[in-house]
């Protein structure tokens, strides 16, 4: 098992720690419910140092860029990042991303941890136009700093102007004493906030300047109800290779404006429909879906399952995904949840959950 | 880690107060604990009768579900339906206004199955 650079310090903070993707990582420090109101209301941090960083470089880095990952890389302009996903040949997902643009000829690749090994040998075989690639991951920390007071607390660690900053655009600067961070205002969170990538060995300072600032350690369980009452995808959960961006509402970032894997098939489903979707839903009733569980018709037949559920701490009710046929996607379709011996009753809602 | 003395304790983490033939159930602190923030208890077994290590009910953690199992025969007569709203009550006093049911024991001899406190004490290594 991996530690980042780190785990002595949420050790040392008391956080339960497990096994994730390899890695041994801070689930919660006080409890998940407080952490993830600290980031819905006030802000947190995050170490998300797990996560791997691919640099791609050379005349061709946007070739194999365009070629692999679904969204339009040629609009990206230094300084701004862009949500993506890798697709396969099957009609599923390699894993989805981020995609900064450096420099130049010069892009930074963010992966979910879990599959840094299975990216690598996926780009690298596509790699037939011979961009320079390097697996940073071992080297960089991640620092997700979120929550709607992060701008202010965090204004006094830098000379950039936070607020300036506008989403999903990043700056290359100082942070915490540290030159040559990346600060970017992305998250996972949907309240706001930057990622800050550095070094493993600046990463202390960082994260202990930011928690003198006002941030709370925030632990892997909020980090999950917090992106799902955005209805952010988790890839292993809502999405995996056998799952398509269409069927997944990622249609926004698969643009057929140029070639990618797949992407003849990819467009032609666009354009004929598919025949599941994944779909968010609230439950009626009380109870908790949870990933794995049947969702059904209202003659109990089998339609689909939960990729991920959980009860919203802040709207104190059951919410999930999960991919039913299209029939039932259209928002207020009636569905239920196998929850042990209940069909729950449930409602399709719109994304997200929770509306800050 | 609290481990009131005059409860009894079962392996699966739960404790057992004996008054008469109703025996008040819930799950211990290091449970709790470990369970973090309990969001949900469902028990809809009341009024059945049910045998030792039947399962009575689920807790729900934010992350975790996990089954509850009856640790001593008999019929489930009551179950504490301020959860239903406040299931946070278990993490904040799992031994008081945290207790989950009430059963009416069909054979009292069972008793001896159950740990004393400093038993259960060994078994979490407190």
């Amino acid at each position: 098992m991996k530690n980042t650079a780190l785990t002595a310090t949420h050790e040392a903070l008391g956080a339960k720690m497990v096994p994730f993707a390899g890695y041994n990582m801070p689930i919660q420090y006080e409890g998940v419910n407080i952490e993830h109101e600290t980031v819905r209301k006030s802000v947190g941090v995050f170490d998300v140092s797990h996560m791997g960083e691919f640099l791609i470089t050379g005349p061709n880095a946007l070739a194999l860029i365009q070629k692999t990952c679904s969204n339009d890389a040629s609009k990206l302009t230094i300084g701004k990042a862009q949500y993506s996903c890798i697709p396969n040949d099957d009609g599923g997902i390699v894993d989805d991303l981020i995609i900064y643009k450096l420099k130049e000829e010069q892009y930074l690749l963010v992966v979910n941890a879990s599959n840094i090994e299975k990216d690598w040998n996926w780009i690298s075989s596509k790699n037939d136009v011979d961009a320079e690639m390097r697996d940073l991951s071992e080297d960089y920390s991640l620092l997700a700093i979120q929550g709607p007071k992060a701008v202010e607390a965090m204004q006094s660690l830098t000379s950039h102007d936070l607020a300036a900053i506008k989403f999903y655009n990043f700056e290359v600067g100082d942070f915490a004493g540290i030159e040559n961070v990346i600060i970017s205002a992305t998250g996972y969170t949907g309240s706001g906030g930057f990622e800050i990538y550095c070094k493993n060995s600046e990463v202390k300072q960082i994260w202990d300047k930011v928690t003198e600032a006002g941030a709370k350690p925030i632990g892997l369980a909020a980090r999950d109800t917090l992106r799902l009452e955005m209805g952010y995808c988790l890839y292993g959960n809502d999405i995996d290779d056998t799952t398509s961006p269409i069927e997944a509402g990622l249609g926004w970032v698969t643009k057929f404006t140029k070639e990618f894997t797949n992407s003849e098939a990819l467009k032609e489903q666009k354009n004929r429909g598919v025949e599941r979707k994944l779909i968010a839903f609230e439950l009626d009733e009380r109870g908790i879906p949870r990933h794995g569980y049947d969702i059904v018709d209202g003659q109990g037949k089998k339609i689909g399952e939960v990729t991920s559920g959980t009860m919203s701490p802040m709207l104190g009710k059951g919410i999930g995904l999960g991919y039913v046929p299209t029939v039932f996607a259209d928002v207020n379709s009636k569905i239920n949840i196998q929850i042990r011996k209940n069909a729950v009753p449930a409602t399709v809602v719109k994304l997200p959950f929770y509306k800050g | 880690m609290n481990i009131p003395s005059e409860l009894k304790y079962t392996k699966d983490h739960e404790w057992v107060k004996i008054e008469g033939d109703i025996a008040t159930i819930g799950i211990t602190d290091f449970a709790q604990s470990e369970l973090g923030d309990i969001v949900y208890v469902e028990v809809e077994t009341v009024d059945e009768t049910l045998q030792a290590e039947e399962i009575f009910g689920t807790v729900e953690a934010v992350k975790t579900v996990s089954d509850l199992f009856l640790p001593l025969s008999g019929e489930i007569t009551d179950f504490n339906e301020a959860l239903e709203d406040e299931p946070e009550k278990v993490n904040t006093d799992p031994y008081g206004d945290g207790w989950m049911i009430k059963i009416k024991c069909s054979d009292l001899a069972e008793v001896e199955n159950l740990m004393s406190a400093d038993a259960y004490k060994t078994l979490i290594g407190a």
